[in-house]
């Protein structure tokens, strides 16, 4: 209920013994842990909640049993602030990286494994996979500033890698981490490029090849004290974000609580008006218990002036705040959304339909009232379904391409109906006999004319499965189509259709239909090679046209 | 015959028929009523009979024998020979003189002898079988002289509507029965209305898109306008950075979104407003810090399969602000495209049902409202909200309702409040919030319908058995 409200998602109570005998079954599981565990869905731009640290830290300034802390930077003693220096070369690979220190930290296994596993979190989300950031952390006594970040060519860089016995060069370590589970699918980010980012303090030792592997020199243990933390980024902004989060979140464990320093970590002071406040949310609050609910949320907040003004000061760890609207929400949220009064807006509009949704309703109706059945299928198909199976070659029709299937069915776009019907059929082979499919939707076709290059275009499709070919009922279909349409059979102002080839259909079985002053669609037997495709038995016709003319 | 009542023998095949056959005429209920019973009777088999008229086997035996006695050879030859020498043997009728000239010869044992068994069967014939001991009944039953038959009896009566007369009972009404009037002395058989009917040959309509159409009308009582959603394929910019979601977002990952091959980009955009696109991206402004990072135009341009109708929305939003502002209402229903890991709830393409208000002034209130009145009209009247992301909503909110079936709280929705970044480069005015909501158009028909498996109702696996029963869709019963 607590997590409901604060807008978290229990998602599962276990325990390791459970997943593990979930996932590989239940011998394995012997010896794992029972504890409990409590499975949480977090909010996707709420990375100050990924650790049990930020979380317990939310909801406990929440419930208002602690204070918000208010996280400092500070000095070292001896006045000697760390540097890190980055050269130019970095702008080819990984332009940018920022770094700090955790002080006096005291580490246990369970805060060691957290400080381990928000890393990974971090890597996972925001960092998108090391490509955007990559974190590096070091035993700060083991080492000595001022530190340089640059980029060498794969061939200089040489040094043991975190818990390998021996040195490599960089090109060997890519080799050696080639068939690692996890570290394979980080080498491409660096692989192809001339120069490897690395960090080497003063005296030449690597801490990191970045966004690869940490050297094992500087590797940190339980009985680390100082913790240098160094991101480097293709994007600054995140870089930032993540370093924050970091140091943040472990400052917890620093002689003194919530200090740590670095070179930018501040809070921000935002101001907002009450009453856009309440105004936004649809409350009438005064403006201090506005500034209360805020505190709650970690956003510590006082009334300035003569109250018509709300300063609200923004800790490093909230950085998905960028706007007023995301202080208002967490004002909500403290109000609690399910408190709020619920109005109707007086709003006055009238409804119109979209004239081609409204067509395509009537003629549903109708088509279901003559006797045909209506179908639903996909709009992805395979090259095969609209090309080979129907005789013609794919680079005649229009199909717009999907770049990445991951399957051959969502390879293209359908050019029509027809595949999904006959697919339809087979699926439906034991039905009783005839089988009378329709289906109105949209095909997709390029279009060089559009701003994407592709249009949707609306499409009635029939179709008659029996012994007969029944190209009589088909036909008789269209008849009547044409004659919900107010059409008549008229060469002149109506339709008309006219003895055409196709691939699809047998030849002298296929005629083209023409109406409005332009060809509209087909109908005609399938070709038994089109029949013997799809996989069905029966002799079949079809009819497939544009409705949109009718518009 | 036809009297008080009358019994009818070996009428067993009388109600043959089963629940769809017309009952004959003369036996229909209201003509004669009639009753089983059963009784049982001895009778004698043909052999029993047999001995009647000859004598038992051991009887013909013994009167076969003259004085001087009989071989056993030629004794055996006789009818009764085998089965009557036993007999007569263990009565001690007949003796055996193993030693005797020419063979074995049989002599009589006494002089007379009392033939009882046939004397029994003679009382059996006589209907007198009850007077018999049960040991000497067994005893013939063994023998296979007698048996006991069981003989069903039918007592008939005369029914409601008894009649002397034989008539013809006529099936069903014709037109020339109206014409002439017969109908009024004619009798007609009785319909049996246990029976189903004959479906009516007809089309049917797609249960989804039965829903599709609930959920359109639903819309459309509530003042809602429809928007253009035929096109699937949309450039990255209306999908996403319209929204002021960033390139770098999760979502515009290979894993999620079909990205284009061919057309691989789009080509044309309002180019003032894709230049404010990129500076709140970039940049921030309109109050906004921005994401600040390198905003490109090519990963704009990049063309996908739309991964929801709220690229649409978009458009229409964007269309809305370059006129003199007035309120809108606006709704969709259509095809939206993922390129995610496929199970028994998940396609890669799925419809997507969306509301979208845009206002003065418009408050969270306002939107929980809105989504009271939408859901009750779906016949959902418990709901809950919480707080939820959205990149281009805030505040954000998840609509959650109670399921009795299942008794616990559901996801039916989510919703927001579009934030002032998507909205302030479009050049809507400053005072105007945009609410809007949106829900999967499937989820809600699987449960309508019961069913389990997505592709029992998507695409071409469907099951048309299913299609040609379902009901009605009412969504408020």
């Amino acid at each position: 209920e607590l997590c409901f409200q604060f807008g978290l998602e229990l998602d599962e109570i276990t325990s390791e013994k459970d997943i593990i005998s979930k996932e590989q079954g239940g011998g394995k599981a012997e010896g794992a842990s029972d504890i409990i565990l409590y499975k949480i869905d977090v909010p996707a731009n709420r990375y100050d909640l990924l650790c049990l640290e930020g979380l317990v830290r939310g909801l406990q300034v929440f419930k208002e049993r602690i204070k918000a802390p208010r996280y400092k930077r500070i000095m070292p003693a001896n006045g000697g602030v760390q540097r890190l220096i980055i050269t130019e070369e970095t702008a080819q690979v990984r332009p940018h990286a920022v770094a700090a220190v955790l002080r006096n930290i005291t580490f246990s296994k369970d805060r060691y494994d957290s400080f381990i596993d928000l890393q990974e979190k971090l890597h996972q989300n925001i960092c998108r996979k090391r490509a955007l950031v990559a974190i590096g952390t070091h035993d700060l006594d083991t080492i000595s500033g001022p530190f340089t970040y640059t980029a060498r060519p794969p061939s200089e860089i040489r040094f043991k890698p975190l818990n390998q016995s021996k040195e490599y060069t960089a090109s060997e370590i890519m080799d050696l981490y080639r068939t690692d589970s996890q570290l394979k699918h980080y080498l491409h980010i660096i692989e192809n490029k001339p120069l490897y980012p690395v960090i080497y303090d003063s005296n030449g030792v690597v801490l990191s090849m970045p966004p690869i592997i940490n050297g094992n020199h500087t590797k940190i243990t339980l009985n680390t004290r100082n913790v240098f933390v160094e991101c480097t980024a293709t994007d600054i902004t995140k870089a930032k974000i993540v370093l924050d989060i970091l140091v943040t979140m472990f400052s917890e464990y620093c002689e003194k609580q919530f200090t740590h320093k670095c070179n930018f970590l501040c809070n921000m002071l935002e101001k907002v008006k009450p009453d856009l406040i309440n105004k936004k949310i649809g409350i009438s609050e005064k403006p201090s218990s506005l500034a209360k609910l805020l505190t709650r949320m970690c956003l510590k907040s006082h009334v300035t002036g003569s109250g018509n003004n709300i300063e609200i000061e923004i800790p490093p760890t909230r950085a998905d705040i960028i706007h007023a609207c995301d202080i208002i929400e967490d004002a909500a949220i403290a109000y609690g959304y399910n408190n709020i009064q619920m109005t109707i807006p007086k709003t006055y509009t009238i409804a119109n339909q979209f004239p081609l949704n409204k067509l395509t309703e009537l003629l549903r109706q109708d088509l279901a009232a003559a006797g045909f059945t209506e179908a639903l299928t996909f709009a992805l198909c395979s090259q095969e379904d609209i090309a080979d199976k129907l005789g013609v070659d794919i680079s005649s029709t229009k199909a717009v391409h999907i770049a990445n299937p991951k399957t051959a069915e969502f390879q293209v776009a359908r050019t029509s109906l027809l595949p999904g019907l006959l697919k339809t059929i087979a699926a439906n082979r034991k039905m009783p006999l005839p089988l009378k499919l329709f289906e109105i939707s949209d095909i997709v076709i390029k279009d060089s004319t559009k701003d994407v290059g592709a249009r949707n275009q609306r499409n009635l499709c029939a179709i008659y499965y029996n012994k007969n070919p029944g190209f009589e009922v088909i036909h008789g279909l269209l008849d009547r189509v044409m004659q919900l349409l107010a059409v008549p059979p008229s060469k002149a102002s109506g339709y008309l259709i006219r003895a055409a080839e196709d691939s699809a259909f047998f030849p002298g079985r296929c005629a083209e239909i023409f109406a409005k002053g332009q060809s509209i669609g087909k109908l005609g037997v399938f070709h038994p090679d089109v029949i013997t495709k799809f996989e069905l038995t029966m002799p079949c016709s079809a009819l497939e046209i544009n409705i949109e003319p009718f518009l | 015959m036809l009297g008080a009542h009358a019994v009818l023998l070996e009428c067993s095949h009388l109600w043959a028929g089963e629940h769809q056959a017309e009952v004959s005429p003369v036996c229909s209920p209201q003509v004669i009523e009639a009753e089983q019973r059963s009784s049982k009777r001895w009778e004698l088999t043909p052999e029993g009979k047999e001995i009647v008229q000859e004598g038992s086997h051991e009887a013909r035996v013994f009167d076969s024998i003259p004085a001087e006695g009989l071989p056993q050879s030629e004794l055996m030859k006789l009818p009764s020979g085998k089965v009557g020498f036993s007999k007569a043997m263990s009565n001690k009728w007949v003796r055996l003189d193993k030693n005797a000239d020419g063979g074995p010869r049989v002599f009589r044992a006494v002089e007379s002898v009392q033939d009882s068994v046939r004397e029994k069967l003679q009382l059996v014939q006589q209907g007198e079988a009850e007077s018999l001991e049960e040991k000497d009944r067994n005893e013939l039953k063994k023998r296979k002289l007698l048996m006991e038959v069981i003989i069903k009896t039918y007592w008939i009566r005369k029914g409601s509507a008894f009649s002397t007369t034989v008539t013809k009972q006529e099936t069903d009404l014709t037109p020339e029965m109206l014409a002439s009037g017969s109908w009024r002395d004619l009798k007609f058989k009785a319909y049996n209305f246990e029976a189903l009917g004959i479906m009516p040959e007809s089309g049917h309509l797609h249960p989804l898109l039965k829903v599709r159409t609930q959920f359109r009308q639903i819309f459309l009582e509530m003042g809602f306008t429809e928007m253009p959603t035929n096109n699937f394929i949309e450039s990255s910019f209306w999908n996403f950075d319209a929204l002021f979601q960033p390139q770098q977002h999760p979502a515009r990952d290979q894993h999620d979104t079909f990205f284009l091959q061919d057309p691989a980009e789009a080509t044309d955009f309002p180019m003032d407003y894709l230049k404010r696109v990129k500076k709140i991206h970039s940049q921030g402004g309109y109050g906004s810090q921005g994401y600040k990072y390198d905003w490109k135009l090519e990963e704009a341009r990049k063309n996908i399969l739309r991964t929801h109708t709220t690229a649409v929305s978009a458009r229409m939003l964007y269309r809305l602000a370059q006129q003199k502002f007035t309120p809108a209402k606006y709704f969709s229903i259509d095809r939206v495209f993922r390129n995610e890991t496929l199970d028994a709830t998940h396609l890669a393409e799925f419809h997507q049902i969306e509301g979208v208000v845009a206002d003065y002034g418009l408050t969270l209130g306002d939107l929980m409202g809105t989504l009271r009145e939408f859901f009750t009209k779906l016949g959902i009247s418990q709901l809950r909200f919480k707080p939820a992301y959205n990149p281009y909503t805030e505040p954000s909110m998840e609509v959650f309702s109670y399921h009795r079936g299942l008794q616990k709280w559901v996801e039916v929705g989510n919703s927001g409040i579009f934030r002032p970044e998507m909205l302030l480069p479009m050049g809507l005015p400053e005072g105007v919030s945009v609410i809007a909501w949106g829900l999967s158009l499937e989820r809600p028909t699987m449960i309508k319908y019961g069913i389990n498996n997505i592709r029992e109702l998507v695409g071409h696996k469907v099951n048309l058995q299913m299609v040609y029963d379902g009901p009605l869709c009412r969504l408020d019963s």
